[in-house]
């Protein structure tokens, strides 16, 4: 697709053209634009964590039948942001007993364990940071070193409840990296590359060339696996027994208060943006559109006769209408033309954000319907259960493969 | 190449920066008055009894075991697995009963953990 915004693809050319192979002969402009894409990354990470923090209220209040945050900002909105000011503005309390050089560099770790693996995300052909070789394995590196993080934040504490939270994340985190792990090697096998945008490149030409529809039993049965799986490395419902509010007080970030502990939190949040895109990106073919060329060739006129057609079965057999107030069909509107904005001018960006924000509302979801395993559960589910299951599916997809060729 | 790996060591400094900023800055606008109430470890309203950093369940330390074990197996299959089909043309199905037999001898171990009962979390006591 013609995207215009090629920010890295422009870097590469002034790299290539202007500065020696040399990392310390590189060229201002080029390296000023690495600058900006990075800020811009990291822009989109923590705005994206203030909106991830307010919808998972919102769908939250909705799904239990409330209104969730209504007060500041039109609908809560802007609930997010009085939070981080009310934590900044929060005294910062280290026990005295804590081992405070760990206590305050947990954190900032599990911060950035989650956010430096945005490096390697593909948003769209060219909107990607580095197209490393080795993608796939920097994104596992990166992101299993915030369990550290998760230890020393539990351990420095020196408090009961922090201490079993930690030690119960690192037992979940450290097992289901193994499922995830062999879950994600049928996509390696199908693409024959680690690099993420070749990955997505194999699965070009619609929605039967995604990964999940190849190899039939076994792929669909690895996404299952991986998603599950990036569940628990998350820690998030039904695997949330790490920060389980009700038993554990707040699990390995009970002593954290203020800024600290909204470091978490954005942390949380990335890591599932992050493991939802990366879902996206090995499962559900990244970027590329569905069908390849009638969706995105469709004509504007058409394209709105399309869109009314869908309002008016709504309204005409659903009580969609009836049980919205004015102001959240106003709200859908305009999510509606965004989208449609977004995706006429960008559209690899536009089915990127889809897919990741359809697995990200599967988690929301999936915290308000399932209740929390217990450990011996999860443990059972991941060795005896998803580790065999993730052998299965890998022999069979060699030997599917095999029998193809 | 160069670039890509420069790439990602600019976003490092840029997170770290931006970590710093975050931590700092709350830094000059916050309230700083701590008593010894205040700074007590969290124990549900009492006071905490003695440290807790303490011997731990041993449970823990045996999954990690067997997660190293496995974690290990998984690196040495990342690069099989991206070679598979490439191996395939040129050497045919050996490539595959290779790894087979490597996961084989792997999964034999999965198996006498199961069956010792080193996967149960919950140990039951066994009846004489």
């Amino acid at each position: 697709m013609n995207d215009s915004y090629g920010v890295r693809h422009l870097q590469k050319h002034i790299w290539e053209n202007h500065a020696f192979s040399h990392i310390f002969n590189a060229d201002f402009l080029g390296f000023a634009l690495m600058v900006i894409a990075g800020v811009a990354l990291l822009t989109f990470v923590l705005v994206y964590g203030m909106v991830a923090v307010w919808a998972e209220r919102k769908v939250a209040g909705h799904i239990q039948d409330r209104l969730g945050p209504m007060r500041v900002g039109w609908h809560g909105w802007l609930q997010s942001l009085a939070d981080g000011v009310k934590l900044m503005l929060k005294e910062d309390i280290i026990p005295t007993m804590a081992d405070k050089p760990l206590f305050i560099l947990a954190p900032p770790l599990v911060f950035l364990a989650a956010f430096t693996a945005y490096a390697v995300l593909p948003f769209s052909s060219r909107a990607q940071l580095a197209d490393l070789d080795i993608g796939v394995l920097y994104i596992t590196a990166v992101t299993s070193l915030g369990v550290v993080g998760i230890i020393m934040a539990g351990w420095a504490s020196n408090s009961k409840w922090p201490l079993y939270g930690a030690m119960r994340s690192a037992a979940l985190v450290v097992s289901y990296g193994v499922p995830l792990g062999l879950s994600m090697l049928p996509v390696l096998m199908l693409s024959g590359s680690l690099s993420l945008q070749e990955i997505v490149g194999n699965q070009g030409g619609g929605i039967l060339h995604w990964n999940l529809f190849q190899a039939f039993p076994f792929m669909p049965l690895a996404f299952l696996v991986f998603f599950i799986s990036s569940l628990a490395e998350t820690n998030r419902v039904p695997f949330d027994i790490a920060e389980a509010e009700s038993e554990l007080v707040g699990g390995y970030h009970t002593e954290y208060s203020g800024i600290n502990f909204s470091l978490f939190f954005i942390a949380e949040y990335s890591a599932m943006l992050l493991s939802c895109g990366v879902a996206a990106t090995l499962f559900l073919g990244g970027y590329l559109p569905p069908a390849f060329r009638t969706l995105g060739m469709m004509g504007l006129p058409r394209l709105l006769a399309w869109l009314a057609l869908g309002l008016f079965l709504l309204w005409r057999f659903t009580s969609f209408w009836e049980r919205r107030q004015f102001s959240e069909a106003l709200f859908f509107a305009v999510l509606t033309l965004a989208g449609l904005l977004l995706w006429r001018t960008f559209p690899h960006l536009f089915w990127f954000l889809t897919k990741t924000g359809v697995l990200f509302l599967v988690m929301l979801w999936l915290r308000w319907t399932l209740p929390r395993l217990r450990i011996d559960q999860m443990m059972y589910m991941c060795w005896k259960v998803l580790t065999p299951l993730a052998f299965v599916n890998l022999f069979g997809t060699s030997l599917w493969w095999m029998w193809a060729n | 190449m160069h670039f890509d790996y420069l790439s990602v060591l600019v976003l490092v400094a840029l997170g770290i920066g931006n970590v710093l900023f975050m931590v700092a800055l709350p830094k000059l606008l916050r309230p700083s008055k701590p008593n010894p109430q205040k700074l007590v470890a969290y124990e549900c309203g009492e006071n905490p009894v003695g440290t807790s950093w303490i011997q731990y369940n041993a449970r823990f330390f045996s999954v990690a075991l067997v997660f190293v074990v496995f974690d290990v197996e998984i690196v040495f299959m990342f690069p099989w697995a991206v070679v598979f089909k490439s191996l395939y043309k040129t050497q045919g199905c050996v490539p595959f009963w290779e790894m087979f037999t490597f996961v084989l001898v792997l999964l034999v171990g999965l198996a006498y953990l199961w069956a010792q009962g080193l996967l149960e979390w919950v140990k039951s006591v066994r009846k004489a």
